[in-house]
């Protein structure tokens, strides 16, 4: 055997035909998918697989965002790039379209994960809850949110609620009652500064005209909407219809300068969170007009 | 200074690890075990040396325990006798009497003993219960929505009861109470090791619990400290962070089944009563809603944290199982 010429034979190994820095796309997803077979992959203390929410679940709300609903957002700056804040937005079009859709703005165009404050419905039934809690989401109570901001998390609230969610169409853009303000409180003992948020497009998604009301609470659900196309269309009335959405990021209200034992100061709370609810009221009427007709005047 | 330790369930793994490693302690001069049962021989059924550790037949549930306390001038008691499942002989009834009335009766003998000034009592973070309405992490303080309402849990909620009125009514007395995530790792034998070790993991469908474990050298460490150093009060003590249910069968490498709640329930009291695994009520609710807690009390105190996560006790657990995920070994 003879002695192969050496300067011929060795090549640095970046420099191999086949050697590329990123790996092969089918190589990162074989990878992938044996972390997520062997179950190598980490989650949090409240249950948030990063992993699987990024690369599965937005994975597949991303087309609803960008082509169904063409969300553009505003004034992106006014969320942190680190650190706790409290997001707080409207909420409504019947089916809470609109968190999901919250949530891929902050994710792709802030790179921030939401953690949402559900409500208790929700961790009650099987399948919604533990999705729920996998893509970031946790119980509204006030020791999850006061650990949430602790641990420095974008936390996001609807303080409206199933109020704000399944308000009838004729009710539109008007902010309902506030809750109890218990994101206000755990926001000024956590520091965090509050970002008021408006949200425009989901009430059109399911123009709400009626509520079955018996229906619903033999079911036990807060409401059972007629739309124009549900139930009359069965299944296919579910398909929200294609609004144009605008999401408008509120100049944040700083809660530092509290003590945080203003928090029990119910007078106080409240107040604030009147102030947060009028912000929002006047972000939502601006950026409505801004957005014009909901859906493009057909040709 | 003499001091002498006493620690119950000696003859359960957790126990007899404790009682080893405190007779190996030099500044301690006595270690009595008590049980109702003698310790598993060394050479057959896989016990563990206890060292120098005397060992006391006593049933906890008679006075028996308080002429034990009184004889040998007791410093510190490690209480560490709640059984978690009932035994195929006694069922439920012994089992609670066995937890409750035997730690009325061992607090008793404690209340009247002029020499013990320190007691450690190991109980769970089942007393926190499972539920949807709660936080996502217990802390110690934390009033749950809805507490246990029947099985070990109840009784641990019991047990703890009658140990802050002892903690009240003796206030020289150092008293240590240690809630314990599920115990994990090589030697454990619970309802939730053996589990694991099925063929095929029963889940309920739509849910995904979180789940946390502390391993068992840990919970020794804590144990051994609780009863060397004063360290008064109520501390969580589990792993960091937490698995949840798939990826706990997924990493055992074993398919897991999901049933219907009520399917699960039934499925698992016909297991239960071939004797093969036992399903409470109350693991059904921890099979559906899962349980974290936070552990920076117990952190902050010991200026010490568990040395395994949660993962990694199970990996361990695993390991000694030769259980492995499909498709090999991580790497």
């Amino acid at each position: 055997m003879s002695v192969p010429d050496e300067d011929a034979r060795v090549i640095p190994i970046s420099a191999a035909p086949s050697y590329t820095d990123e790996p092969e796309p089918l190589a990162k997803f074989l990878a992938f998918l044996r972390r997520r077979i062997g179950g190598d992959y980490d989650v949090d203390e409240f249950g948030y697989d990063a992993e699987l929410t990024d690369k599965v679940v937005l994975e597949l709300i991303r087309p609803l965002y960008h082509h169904w609903f063409r969300v553009e957002t505003a004034e992106l700056k006014n969320i942190p790039d680190e650190g706790g804040a409290l997001v707080v937005a409207n909420h409504s079009g019947t089916l809470p379209l609109d968190a999901l859709m919250l949530q891929v703005a902050l994710h792709d165009e802030a790179g921030r994960a939401l953690r949402l404050l559900g409500a208790d419905l929700v961790y009650q039934l099987p399948l919604l809850s533990h999705l729920s809690r996998k893509t970031g989401h946790t119980l509204a109570c006030r020791e999850d949110a006061d650990r949430l901001l602790r641990k420095g998390e974008l936390v996001g609230v609807f303080p409206e609620g199933f109020k704000g969610v399944g308000k009838p169409f004729s009710e539109r853009y008007k902010l309902q009652r506030f809750g109890r303000g218990g994101f206000v409180a755990s926001a000024i003992r956590a520091g965090a500064p509050i970002v008021p948020t408006a949200i425009v497009g989901a009430e059109e998604i399911y123009p709400k005209l009626g509520d079955l009301k018996f229906l619903a609470r033999l079911l036990g659900l807060p409401y059972l909407p007629i739309t124009p196309f549900f139930p009359l269309l069965g299944p296919l009335g579910l398909v929200p219809l294609p609004s144009k959405w605008m999401i408008e990021f509120g100049e944040p209200i700083r809660t530092d300068d509290y003590d945080p034992s203003a928090a029990d100061d119910p007078m106080l709370v409240f107040n604030l969170t009147d102030h947060v609810r009028e912000v929002i009221q006047q972000l939502l009427n601006e950026l409505r007009l801004r957005r014009g007709p909901a859906f493009p005047p057909l040709l | 200074m003499t001091h002498t330790v006493l620690v119950t369930g000696v003859s359960r793994h957790i126990g007899a690890r404790v009682a080893s490693v405190l007779a190996a302690d030099p500044d301690i001069s006595r270690v009595i075990g008590v049980d109702t049962v003698p310790p598993p021989s060394l050479t057959r059924d896989g016990g563990i040396s206890l060292g120098r550790t005397e060992f006391v037949r006593v049933d906890l549930r008679s006075p028996d325990i308080a002429q034990v306390i009184a004889a040998a001038d007791i410093g510190t008691v490690v209480h560490m006798s709640l059984v978690s499942a009932p035994s195929r002989s006694g069922g439920r009834a012994a089992m609670k009497e066995h937890n409750v009335i035997g730690t009325m009766q061992l607090l008793g003998a404690c209340q009247r003993s002029a020499t013990v000034r320190r007691v450690v009592v190991r109980s769970t973070t089942a007393v926190y219960g499972s539920s949807p309405r709660d936080p996502a992490v217990f802390t110690e303080d934390l009033e749950p929505h809805d507490g246990p309402s029947h099985g070990y849990a109840k009784d641990a909620v019991e047990v703890e009861g009658y140990v802050r009125g002892f903690a009240r009514r003796r206030p020289d007395v150092t008293v240590s109470m240690l809630r314990f995530a599920n115990f994990m790792g090589p030697g454990v034998d619970s309802p939730l090791t053996r589990y694991f070790t099925q063929p095929v993991l029963p889940t309920v469908l739509g849910f995904d619990p979180r789940l946390q474990f502390v391993h068992e050298d840990d919970a020794v460490e804590v144990l051994r400290r609780m009863a060397t150093e004063d360290h008064p009060g109520t501390f969580n003590v589990a792993g960091v962070g937490v698995l949840l249910l798939s990826q706990c069968t997924r990493r055992a490498g074993r398919p897991s089944l999901p049933l219907p709640a009520p399917a699960f329930t039934t499925l698992g009291s016909a297991a239960r009563g071939l004797g093969l695994v036992e399903y409470s009520p109350e693991q059904l609710r921890l099979m559906s809603h899962g349980r974290a807690v936070d552990t920076s009390r117990l952190e902050n105190e010991l200026g010490w944290r568990p040395k395994f996560t949660t993962a990694a006790a199970f990996d361990d657990f695993l390991r000694s199982r030769r259980l492995q995920p499909f498709g090999g070994g991580r790497s």
